[in-house]
């Protein structure tokens, strides 16, 4: 039997409540304020490297995002660093928030689905994010122009939108991750901990150790070319268990045009380089191309979201309404 | 279910795996009518509520909200009916009037009737003048109220309280019971649960009785009296006028008459006999000064129903025991 009315009846108004909230809480002003230190830091010591290389680089705006000073994190690293972090500041109390000050069961007690209110949450804590991701976008271009003294070429601009477009992606994993955990534990500071520990093992400790997990899947005799590509790409899969490695490998592709596969870096690393019939090495791609070089990896990061997302909603559903 | 009926529920169960917190209870509520669910924490009272309201799954049975089932068609139940949760929650970060307003967007009503409806529940309720304050300063009784408010502004055919007075002081709790008291006024059904009975026996129509998962008795609070202390009406008359123990003792029904104190008598009859024995006081040229009949106390019939029950189970224990 089918459910009367719409599963998305109230979805406009919980997402309002929820943006309303986010944008005029006090938590959202102090993460606003690291990201915009911290971008204006990077960009400002970035400028200053790309000012002493490049005289003649064709893709100068696109450093701004992929260089800095020796020593310290170019700006899409920084990101991948601190977009779970303001994601899981958003999305760790979403839900058990309203079971801890009771409003859960009178919010359901009004004509709306679950869904609406979970689905809400979820759309709201993104639209802050990608609010908060845009006005950075906006502040780096525009840093970058009066200190570069040019403007960004059509094809710089496709690049960084879908950079930023691949941000706002790799935040909806993070978010949902934060809002299952927000569903799973009741305590708010338990599920925060679970997700910032989760965090923190998936981007310091896990590219330690997937080389070591790979290990297990790997024969010793690399014979031939392809044994070394499998190779590489048993490796690269186990790395791509943590999301920001993905988004490394996404960024990476769409912010250098040289790059022809996910894997050049990792040939790089050994010295070698990655030749594909008909095509010269280090000449740019087409920036439909690298999209298409990496769009592969740009669905499995959609699909992580909604499947963390899908994980959340069924708990939630199954869940009681009292406390 | 007819016109009059607006909740019917046919042997409404809930199981929690394998336990039973609703064991196949069945109960009408008429239109207009104050009905109360009684029982201790833990018989099954709030689940029974959240079933109505399509909250939580419903094990078997049948149920019916207005003539919707709340199972499958949750939305039009959620839409005529109000619900106050116990220990009933608000943003504290918003002022009252925003709390409402979010419950309003999500009813679905328009910005102009929007405002009216909030500003007029919240006068009703007499926080009018609480509108731009936060709820996080609001106090458990003026939550309650807010809460009450929400359900005015839904403009609720039906009004479900779960635990209305708990943590209450008593003049909060009247209050909250004046209220209550205008909805049955306008029409509105009510179903409230609590455990409170003194509080609940003041206003309820009907009560119908939890225990375990079973509604163990269910009437008025009358009909109960009668059904568990053994029936019997006693009447306290305050008067003056010789001879008027025995021409009371007379009035048909009457099985005795005692004297309480001085001018003050206790009559012990099988129906309400205040007419006649007013009747009598007024023909003997007497003066009444008080004429009350004791209603039987739902604590009475609570704690007695259930000592009868122990004794029985005790009984059958021991029973078992011969036996063997």
């Amino acid at each position: 039997m089918r459910r009367e009315g719409s599963a998305f009846a109230g979805l406009g108004v919980v997402t309002l409540k929820e943006l309303s909230d986010h944008l005029t809480g006090i938590r959202m002003v102090i993460m606003e304020w690291i990201v915009v230190l911290m971008a204006v830091g990077v960009v400002y010591t970035a400028i200053q490297q790309i000012r002493e290389v490049s005289a003649e680089d064709p893709f100068l705006f696109l450093r701004l995002f992929t260089r800095a000073r020796e020593g310290l994190p170019p700006f899409v690293s920084v990101l991948s660093f601190l977009v779970p972090l303001v994601a899981i500041g958003i999305g760790f109390d979403l839900v058990n928030s309203e079971r801890n000050q009771r409003t859960l069961s009178r919010i359901l007690s009004q004509p709306i689905y679950r869904d609406a209110l979970l689905f809400g949450k979820f759309l709201g804590g993104l639209i802050t994010i990608t609010v908060m991701l845009v006005a950075l976008w906006l502040m780096v271009i525009g840093l970058g122009i009066l200190t570069l003294g040019l403007p960004p070429g059509p094809e710089e601009v496709a690049r960084a939108l879908a950079m930023l477009g691949v941000t706002v992606i790799y935040a909806g994993v993070w978010l949902g991750l934060a809002l299952l955990f927000s569903i799973l534990f009741r305590s708010a500071a338990t599920a925060a901990l679970a997700a910032l520990g989760l965090w923190l093992f998936l981007t310091m400790l896990w590219p330690l150790l997937s080389p070591y997990a790979a290990a297990l899947f790997i024969s010793d005799t690399v014979a031939t070319p392809d044994d070394l590509l499998k190779h590489l790409g048993i490796l690269q899969a186990f790395a791509r268990i943590s999301p920001g490695a993905m988004y490394g490998e996404i960024v990476g592709a769409l912010l250098d045009p040289t790059v022809r596969s996910t894997q050049q870096p990792l040939l790089a690393s050994l010295g070698l380089v990655l030749l594909q019939p008909g095509s010269v090495p280090g000449a740019p791609l087409p920036f439909l191309q690298s999209l298409l070089v990496v769009w592969p990896e740009i669905v499995a990061m959609i699909a992580g979201a909604i499947m963390l997302f899908v994980i959340g909603y069924v708990v939630f559903q199954r869940q009681e309404v009292r406390a | 279910m007819n016109e009059q009926t607006v909740i019917e529920a046919k042997g409404l169960t809930k199981r929690y795996g394998g336990a039973v917190a609703v064991d196949a209870i069945s109960f009408t509520v008429g239109r207009g009518e104050i009905f109360g669910l009684l029982g201790p924490n833990g018989a099954g009272k709030t689940t029974t509520i959240l079933m109505l309201l399509g909250l939580t799954e419903i094990s078997g049975g049948e149920v019916r909200v207005l003539g919707f089932n709340p199972a499958r068609e949750p939305l039009s139940v959620k839409r005529r009916v109000g619900y106050l949760p116990d220990t009933v929650g608000f943003y504290d970060q918003l002022t009252a009037g925003d709390n409402l307003r979010y419950t309003a967007r999500l009813i679905g009503f328009n910005k102009d009737e929007r405002e009216k409806k909030i500003a007029d529940a919240l006068k009703r309720v007499g926080l009018a003048d609480q509108i731009e304050k936060r709820v996080g300063t609001f106090s458990r009784g003026m939550r309650q109220r807010l809460g009450l408010a929400e359900i005015l502004m839904k403009g609720a055919q039906i009004a479900i309280l779960d635990e209305p007075t708990t943590g209450l002081d008593p003049h909060a709790t009247a209050e909250l019971l004046g209220i209550i008291r205008a909805f049955k006024a306008e029409g509105v059904s009510v179903l409230l649960s609590s455990h409170m009975l003194e509080r609940v026996q003041s206003i309820c129509d009907r009560v119908a009785l939890f225990s375990g998962g079973h509604i163990a008795l269910m009437g008025t609070v009358a009909e109960l009296g009668r059904e568990v202390l053994g029936g019997g009406f006693v009447v306290d008359i305050e008067a003056d006028g010789a001879g008027l123990v025995e021409r009371l003792a007379l009035i048909p029904g009457v099985s005795g008459v005692e004297r309480t104190g001085i001018g003050k008598l206790r009559l012990h009859a099988d129906r309400d006999v205040r007419p006649e024995a007013a009747n009598e006081v007024v023909a003997m040229q007497g003066r009444l000064k008080f004429l009350g009949v004791q209603e039987p106390s739902l604590e009475a019939i609570y704690t007695r129903y259930f000592e009868s029950k122990r004794n029985e189970a005790a009984a059958a224990k021991e029973g078992t025991r011969h036996a063997a």
